[in-house]
């Protein structure tokens, strides 16, 4: 589904990324978990270019994002994205944020995209919201709206940027129920998070970053109960 | 000091019609400005240095340079190249819309550029084009945030506007200077058509005060 080859970025004098090698397949959840400053939003944020790398390849479902042949926007259409901020449109109701994409790209008849969005909206409990503006909902219902926006274009692959990094405490469940339940459903998922509880019970895959390079792979138990290196070890002591 | 009311009395239909001129440039200049300003504002914005560079010089040739010389250069300069016989009231037009665009433009830089970067970035993620994600998602929110910015602008237009009388415009100051120079009198002509800006300029900074609070609620 997604193969990145050599992989490379900098941010003026700093390279954030050097040289990232990974390979993602269908329906796999992948949870990249690293300290901050390590690359990993960056590498997230590459998959579907919002930020544009130096070196390296990305290929997602076929198509390279760098060759001068790919419409991005059809790549992107393909590819959800969850931001740590949310991201809502605060100038448009729940239920306008999540069909304005299927109206404007996808050209679907506003009737389908409203059934569509409000099938989502009860997936992630939030039905009776459709007719509120974003600035009424907590942060939980903010992030479940987010990602029920991006399912509403029928991705192939969902990016999840540190979810629930900017939420109470109390509302990470919700929004990992949500997760959850997605991978559950089989979606190709690549996760950014610092909850190494979903990492540990979603995850197929946990790729440790550290210093802009991917230090070690593999299933959840390889990385939590029997991690390899020297910077996983100690970066787990401190988060676990 | 007497005061000859019969001077205001007399001058009255031109001051009227004098008015209406002055509402009328500025309400051009606003909106030919704004037009323009939003293709300037865009413009300024691009990541290519070479297509920005006009538009900066253009902003910086029309705020640097007095609104005062721009008509001169406009009326005795421009006009003369398209219209033999330029008409006054056309090149105060052109000459104040292309200098609120100027203005206007960095208004619609301000605004644009006021909104968070994750809206933008949001609206790509989903397979909008630029173009999309500006008309459907930036703009909407900005244009929000540019409403007093904007209202100022107008208001400054409307004293500005004085100045075509430099060229003969028959607007508001033109038929206070020509009341002037009939009875070389000062204080009944001027006073009171600093009067009438005055009442332009409030009830419209009145209006703006509504309207501001009216969205800041929503």
């Amino acid at each position: 589904m997604i193969t990145v080859t050599n992989l490379k970025k900098s941010f003026g004098d700093l390279q954030v990324l050097k040289g990232i090698d990974a390979h993602i397949k269908e329906g796999e959840v992948v949870v990249i978990i690293g300290p901050s400053g390590s690359g990993k939003s960056t590498f997230l944020r590459c998959l579907n270019l919002l930020e544009n790398f130096d070196e390296g390849d990305v290929v997602i479902d076929g198509f390279h994002l760098k060759d001068k042949n790919t419409d991005i926007n059809k790549v992107r259409e393909e590819v959800g994205m969850v931001f740590q901020r949310f991201n809502l449109f605060p100038h448009m109701t729940v239920l306008d944020n999540i069909t304005l994409a299927p109206v404007k790209v996808r050209k679907w008849p506003l009737e389908k995209a409203r059934e569509k969005a409000m099938e989502l909206l009860k997936k992630v409990g939030l039905q009776d919201k459709a007719n509120v503006y974003p600035d009424s909902l907590s942060g939980g219902q903010a992030q479940r709206v987010a990602i029920a926006r991006a399912l509403a274009m029928g991705p192939k692959v969902m990016l999840f940027d540190e979810p629930t990094s900017a939420l109470d405490p109390e509302m990470v469940g919700e929004v990992l129920a949500v997760m959850k339940q997605l991978a559950n459903e089989g979606m190709t998922m690549v996760v950014v998070t610092h909850e190494m509880g979903f990492a540990r019970e979603v995850g197929d895959r946990v790729i440790f970053m550290d210093g802009g390079y991917i230090v070690e792979e593999g299933t959840p138990s390889d990385i939590f109960d029997n991690p390899q290196h020297e910077r996983t070890k100690s970066f787990l002591s401190k988060v676990l | 000091m007497d005061f000859r009311f019969d001077i205001i009395q007399e001058y009255a239909p031109f001051f009227l019609k004098g008015v209406l001129l002055t509402i009328g440039l500025s309400l051009i200049a606003i909106i030919v400005g704004s037009i323009l300003g939003l293709a300037i504002g865009l413009g300024k914005m691009s990541n290519n240095r070479l297509v920005r560079l006009p538009f900066e010089w253009y902003i910086n040739f029309f705020r640097g340079t007095p609104l005062f010389v721009q008509i001169l250069l406009v009326h005795f300069g421009l006009m003369p190249m398209f219209f033999t016989q330029p008409s006054p009231t056309v090149s105060a037009a052109v000459s104040l819309s292309l200098n609120s665009a100027a203005y206007i433009a960095e208004i619609f830089r301000a605004g644009i550029q006021s909104i968070d970067k994750g809206q933008m970035e949001a609206a790509r993620s989903l397979g909008m084009t630029h173009a999309q994600a500006m008309r459907y998602v930036i703009l909407p929110q900005a244009l929000k945030r540019m409403i007093p910015p904007f209202a100022n602008e107008f208001i400054v237009l409307i004293k500005d506007s004085s100045l075509a009388a430099i060229i003969a415009a028959p607007e508001l100051m033109y038929w206070g200077r020509a009341a002037q120079g009939q009875y070389y009198r000062v204080w009944e002509p001027y006073l009171t058509v600093a009067f009438i800006y005055l009442i332009l300029t409030l009830s419209l900074s009145k209006l703006l005060h509504y309207l501001e609070r009216k969205y800041s609620n929503q």
